[in-house]
This record gives structure tokens, C-alpha cells and sequence, in this order.
């Protein structure tokens, strides 16, 4: 080697006045590696904190469990669409951590058992519990490939249903269920509104911001396990096993990790998800949350950060969406009991079904998918062929 | 010893119809390589056929049982024909995830169809009782036992000695080589689905003969004949009955013992039980009981 070669920490910048010239491969794997990258990430940040101010309080709250949920699909994501190991055990991490944040930040003189720590407490403690127990059912998973692997996995979600209906000083048991821990950090308090930073807001708006903040924090997260040598590893045990234990991929070690980083996502989103919803019962974290989870990285794009956030805020809103359709065709009708051909529950697990079938045959890399679609007509217009 | 005798039997019952389902998610597995998430549909509208066809249509309940497994094979077959065809060659992955895609669709109208109440298809003589040496069963729970084991005979039959079983075989074995030796593979997908698709039928139709009928929330069961392919081993018919049987047997035990042995576990902890047992299984033998260890080229 010659002293010319510039050593790759020297040219992690792009030289001036030529962005897009890459001269090592620290600047391809960039968080952000091109200048619109830049400038729309930036954008969308920007106007994502504006989102308070322009909608009323009832769609601030899906929003804000839209959020907190993508911090959830990120987690699935990196097991399922990085590291390829099917999980259908979801919903089991998520009850895991939002259990965890209800005994550890509930209140001491209530009912049921709580400890009444802060959320500084609790939220880490709920991703901790849940990696942990993925940290237990990892060595399964190494030994089982496929969807052996998804059985077992949906396996878990019965018997984690079963121990959350039946530890009723902790969950409440079915039925009565349990509140969830307050959300109050740095002395604010965003189950109440209040004045933040000398502007008066809702609790919605408050809630939105944090769940926003907890998002960023999380995809900045999981995008850097992704871009790192252990999201690189994750990739080769998904697209072949064999090979990449023999290029000195211990699989072991990574197949255990990946469902350890993916619980510990869930854990906290779990934690954060039911702290914003309130009384929540063991019934929620049954086989269709995991459906709905897998739905969210089908929908929005496997392997991909921003495919989870766009499937999860997606599938979150689905109900709301499918509430607008609704009204719009009399057909579907409101009511819970008869009426009409369908009401809007049916039509909405329906619409669930023919999403997840319709984008499986027609666009397999989700609304991701669509989006880079897009992205590369204008990017080659007006020769876009 | 009694109880445990009673409780083993019940559990034989209980885990015919497991057995059912379980041969029908292991000839999808064996044809195409793809777990089929959309069974328990399969199974309800099964059930329903029968249902609707016994109390609606008039037709006795045998002749009603006919139809029904002809349509639940119909109604598999266009499930393959519509969602999993177009997907051929995809990763298994995804047509797992499109039947549960299916199952969800088709139980919305299933549900529909159901509403709120249970629908009971009333079995002919279903309450008479046989007792022997203590023991007490249903005619309907011996009718359940003959009816699977004759289905079991016939499968095994049918794989033996018809050409189209041949063919099934071929085609499991591996799917290009059955292509060149003149056996028209997608035929052979669809044959697969028809029979899970009548077998469920079959399921279904003892499971709302049973004394809860078919309810919103009845499909849950035929998830139990997860664990028990799982036991058996995916791609191993016999393993489909003995783990569907093992399964029932398992549950009806703990049901039985489990509130007095091991009172921890909480109420109702035999419905999960299966569950448990799949994992103890999996620690020991990773491919279940019977099922062919996979070997993998790099």
C-alpha cells in the first residue's frame, strides 16, 4: 500500500461541489446520502412537527399511536424483513412491555400490583424485559428454520394470551384489564395538557410530539443497525444461512440478537402504545395484533425503515380510514349489530385481508415500493420509460 | 383410572378432528411447501355448508356431509386457483402470509353468515350414549372416530394405488422433475387444496355437530392442528394423525389433571396446552417427530 490511499475516515465527505461523487464506501452507507435525502428528511421532520397545529385532537390520536406502533414495526422489521426469521410472536413482546410498564409504572395504591416509578424507569425496563425473553426464545428459534419457526412463534402468542389473562394481580385479568403508566418525563406531564415550552397545548398535541420525538429516536436506531456490520450480517443469514455462517457469520449469535433488538422495540413500543391508549386487557395481544404487525411490514416494505413507518402509520389508521369510506357508501353499515350488507368492522378486517393479499401479488416491496416508483419517474423525467 | 381412561378417550375424539385438519395442512405442505393459514376458513364454512344444507336446504345429514365436503374441496380449489396461483415460484413466506390473507376474508363472511348465535348441525341418534367397562361415549363421537379413520384408510389408499396419488407424491418429491415426466403440476396444486379443503369440511362439520356448535370464535381450534403437524412433523402423514390424536389426548389430560396437579398454571390452561407440548417436542427434535430432516446445499 502506498501513503496516497487517503484512509476512509479522512473522506466521509463528499468533495465540494460534487454530492453525489462517492470516494469511500462510509459515504454510500451514509445515513443520509444524497443532498435531497437530506433536504427532504429535514422537510418532512420539520412538518411533522408542525402536524399538531393543522388537525383536531381525534386525529392527533392516531397519529400518535401510528408513531409509537412504526417504533413496533421497525422492531418486527429487523427480525423478519433484515435477519428473514418469520415471527408471528409480535404481539407477545409488545403485551411483554406494555405489562412491564404497567406493573413498573403503576400506581402503588391501586388495585393491582404497581410500583409508581417514573417513565425513565419503566420505558427502558419494558424494552429489557422484552429482550430478554426474546434473548429466551431465540435459542428455539436458531434451531428451527422457516416456518416451523412462524408456528412456534404463533405458539408463543397463545401461551403468552394465557399467562396475561391468568396473572390477574398484574394484567387484570380479561375483561377488567389495567390502566396504563402515566406518561411524565422531565416534569411533563402529557397525559394532561398543559403549557410546553410557553405554548398551551392539548394532551393530544403533547402526546404527539412525544410519540414523535420516541419515533426519531427509534428509527435513527434502527436505521444504524441496519446500515452497521450486524445489520449487514442480518441480511446474509436471510438471504442464505449456509453461506453466511461459512463466510464467519456465527448464526447463532446473530439469530439471538436479531430477536433480542427486535423484542426490546417492541417492549418499549408496547410500553409507550398502551400508556397513550389508557385501560387496556389482555385480549389485545392475541394472534391479530401479530397479523396486524406482519401487515405493517408486508404493506409498507420489508427491510426497509421508513417502509415500517409509512406501513405502520397505514395500517394504524386503516380503521379511521375505513370509518371515511363508510360514510361515503351507504352500503356499509355503521352499526355494530345487522344492517346493511356489511358493517364497518367486517369491511374493515376485509380491507385488512385483500391489502395484505393485494400487495403481496401486485407490489411485494409495499408502499416502499410505490414510493421509489415514483421517486425514479421524476428522477428520470421526461425519459422516464 | 377410570377418569383417565374417559379422559384418553374424550381426548381420541377431540383429536380426530385435530387429525382432519392436520392431514389437510400437511397435503398442502407436501404439494406446494406452504403452510396454509387459511384452514380454519376452510374449516368454518365447512361446517357451514353442512349447516345451511341440513337445516335450510332439508337434505338428511350423510347426504348433507357429501355436498359439503364437495364444496369445501370447491371452495379450496378456487382459494388456490385465485390467491396462490398468480404467486407460484414466490417465497413460501409470502403465500403463507396471502392465505392468512384469505382466512381473514373468507371468515368475514363466514361470520356474517353466523351472526351472533351458535349454528348446531344436529347429527341423527347424536345423543345416544355407549357405556363399556365404565367408560361412556357419544354416537356422535363414535360416528367422528369411524368417519376419520375411514378417511385415513382412503388417504392412504388413494397415495398407495390411484395414479393422481402417484403423481401427488411425484410432485412432492420435487416439482421440475414431476414437470418433465408429463404430470401437470398446478393440477396436482389444486387436487392438494380440494382434499384439505374437503377434509376441513369433514372437521368442520363434526365440530359443529359437537354439543358448543360453530361460533365466531370457533376457528381457534383449528390453529391446534398447528402443533400437532408441528409434533408430527411437516410433511409426514402419519405424523399429521398421531400428532392430531397426541394433541387431543394432551388436552383432554390436562384438562382433567392440570387443576388439581398444577394449579399455577391458571384456569383453562388445556387449551394452550398444545401448545406447550410443541415446544417441549421442538427442544428435543427439531423437525418433529416423523418429519424429514432438511438438508441444505450451500
Amino acid at each position: 500500500m502506498t501513503a496516497t490511499v487517503t484512509s476512509p475516515r479522512r473522506t466521509t465527505r463528499p468533495p465540494r461541489g460534487r454530492p453525489r461523487l462517492r470516494t469511500a464506501y462510509r459515504q454510500d452507507m451514509a445515513l443520509l446520502n444524497t443532498p435531497a435525502k437530506r433536504r427532504s428528511t429535514l422537510l418532512l421532520v420539520l412538518a411533522a412537527f408542525g402536524v399538531p397545529f393543522f388537525f383536531t385532537d381525534d386525529l392527533l390520536l392516531v397519529f400518535t399511536l401510528g408513531l409509537i406502533a412504526s417504533v413496533g414495526a421497525i422492531g418486527l422489521n429487523l427480525v423478519t424483513g433484515y435477519a428473514g426469521q418469520v415471527s408471528l410472536g409480535h404481539a407477545f413482546f409488545l403485551g411483554l412491555g406494555a405489562y412491564t410498564a404497567a406493573v413498573l409504572g403503576g400506581d402503588p395504591e391501586g388495585r393491582l400490583i404497581g410500583y409508581g416509578l417514573p417513565m425513565w424507569v419503566w420505558l427502558p425496563a419494558a424494552g429489557i424485559v422484552a429482550a430478554i425473553a426474546g434473548l429466551i426464545v431465540g435459542p428455539i428459534a436458531v434451531r428451527l428454520r422457516g416456518l416451523y419457526l412462524a408456528i412456534v412463534t404463533l405458539g408463543l402468542v397463545f401461551l403468552g394470551e394465557h399467562v396475561f389473562r391468568e396473572a390477574r394481580t398484574l394484567t387484570g385479568g380479561p375483561g377488567v384489564g389495567r390502566r396504563g403508566p402515566d406518561l411524565e418525563l422531565f416534569g411533563i406531564r402529557f397525559s394532561e395538557g398543559g403549557s410546553l415550552f410557553g405554548l398551551g397545548l392539548s394532551r393530544d398535541q403533547q402526546q404527539f410530539f412525544l410519540a414523535l420525538v420516541f419515533l426519531i429516536v427509534f428509527a435513527i436506531l434502527g436505521r444504524n443497525i441496519a446500515r452497521s456490520g450486524v445489520g449487514r450480517a442480518f441480511s446474509a443469514v436471510r438471504d442464505r444461512d449456509v453461506a453466511a455462517a461459512v463466510i464467519g457469520i456465527n448464526l447463532t449469535v446473530y439469530k439471538v440478537m436479531a430477536f433480542a433488538m427486535s423484542s426490546f422495540f417492541a417492549g418499549v413500543a408496547g410500553a409507550m402504545y398502551y400508556a397513550v391508549v389508557g385501560v387496556f386487557e389482555p385480549a389485545a395481544f392475541g394472534l391479530l395484533l401479530s397479523i396486524q404487525y406482519l401487515a405493517m411490514v408486508l404493506i409498507g416494505g420489508v427491510a426497509t425503515i421508513s417502509g415500517s413507518i409509512m406501513g405502520a402509520m397505514f395500517i394504524t389508521a386503516l380503521p379511521r380510514i375505513a370509518q371515511e369510506i363508510a360514510h361515503l357508501f351507504p352500503v356499509i353499515s355503521t352499526s355494530t349489530v345487522g344492517g346493511g350488507i356489511i358493517n364497518v368492522f367486517q369491511f374493515e378486517a376485509i380491507l385488512y385481508g385483500l391489502l395484505i393479499i393485494g400487495f403481496l401479488i401486485f407490489e411485494p416491496r409495499g408502499l416502499y415500493g410505490i414510493w421509489m416508483r415514483i421517486r425514479n419517474y421524476w428522477k428520470g423525467w421526461p425519459f422516464s420509460y | 383410572m377410570t377418569t383417565f381412561a374417559q379422559a384418553v378417550l374424550n381426548g381420541f375424539a377431540q383429536g380426530a378432528i385435530y387429525a382432519l385438519l392436520a392431514l389437510g395442512y400437511v397435503m398442502i405442505y407436501k404439494a406446494t411447501h406452504v403452510i396454509s393459514f387459511a384452514q380454519p376458513a376452510l374449516m368454518v364454512c365447512g361446517g357451514l355448508f353442512t349447516y345451511h344444507l341440513t337445516t335450510q336446504v332439508g337434505l338428511p345429514f350423510w347426504p348433507g356431509l357429501a355436498v359439503a365436503v364437495l364444496l369445501g374441496a370447491l371452495l379450496g380449489m378456487a382459494v388456490e386457483r385465485l390467491a396462490l396461483r398468480p404467486m407460484v415460484g414466490k417465497p413460501v413466506f409470502t403465500l403463507a402470509i396471502i392465505t392468512i390473507g384469505v382466512d381473514i376474508v373468507l371468515r368475514i363472511f363466514a361470520n356474517r353468515y353466523m351472526g351472533p348465535d351458535p349454528r348446531i348441525v344436529t347429527f341423527p341418534n347424536g345423543s345416544r350414549r355407549y357405556e363399556f367397562l365404565g367408560l361412556s361415549i357419544s354416537h356422535q363421537r363414535v360416528a367422528l372416530m369411524v368417519v376419520t379413520l375411514l378417511t385415513v384408510i382412503a388417504l392412504v389408499l388413494f397415495f398407495r394405488y390411484a395414479k393422481a396419488g402417484l403423481a401427488m407424491r411425484a410432485t412432492a418429491l420435487n416439482q421440475e422433475t414431476a414437470l418433465a415426466q408429463g404430470i401437470r403440476v398446478g393440477a396436482i396444486f389444486a387436487l392438494a387444496w380440494a382434499i384439505a379443503g374437503g377434509l376441513a369440511a369433514i372437521a368442520g362439520t363434526f365440530v359443529a355437530a359437537g354439543s358448543a356448535g360453530m361460533e365466531q370464535n370457533t376457528w381457534i381450534i383449528a390453529l391446534k392442528a398447528l402443533p400437532a403437524i408441528i409434533i408430527g412433523g411437516l410433511d409426514s402423514l402419519p405424523g399429521a394423525v398421531i400428532g392430531g390424536l397426541a394433541v387431543g389426548i394432551v388436552e383432554s389430560l390436562t384438562a382433567v389433571y392440570q387443576p388439581s396437579v398444577a394449579p399455577f398454571l391458571g384456569a383453562n390452561f388445556a387449551l394452550v396446552a398444545p401448545y406447550a407440548l410443541m415446544f417441549l417436542v421442538l427442544l428435543v427434535r427439531p423437525y418433529g417427530l416423523f418429519g424429514t430432516k432438511e438438508v441444505e446445499r450451500v
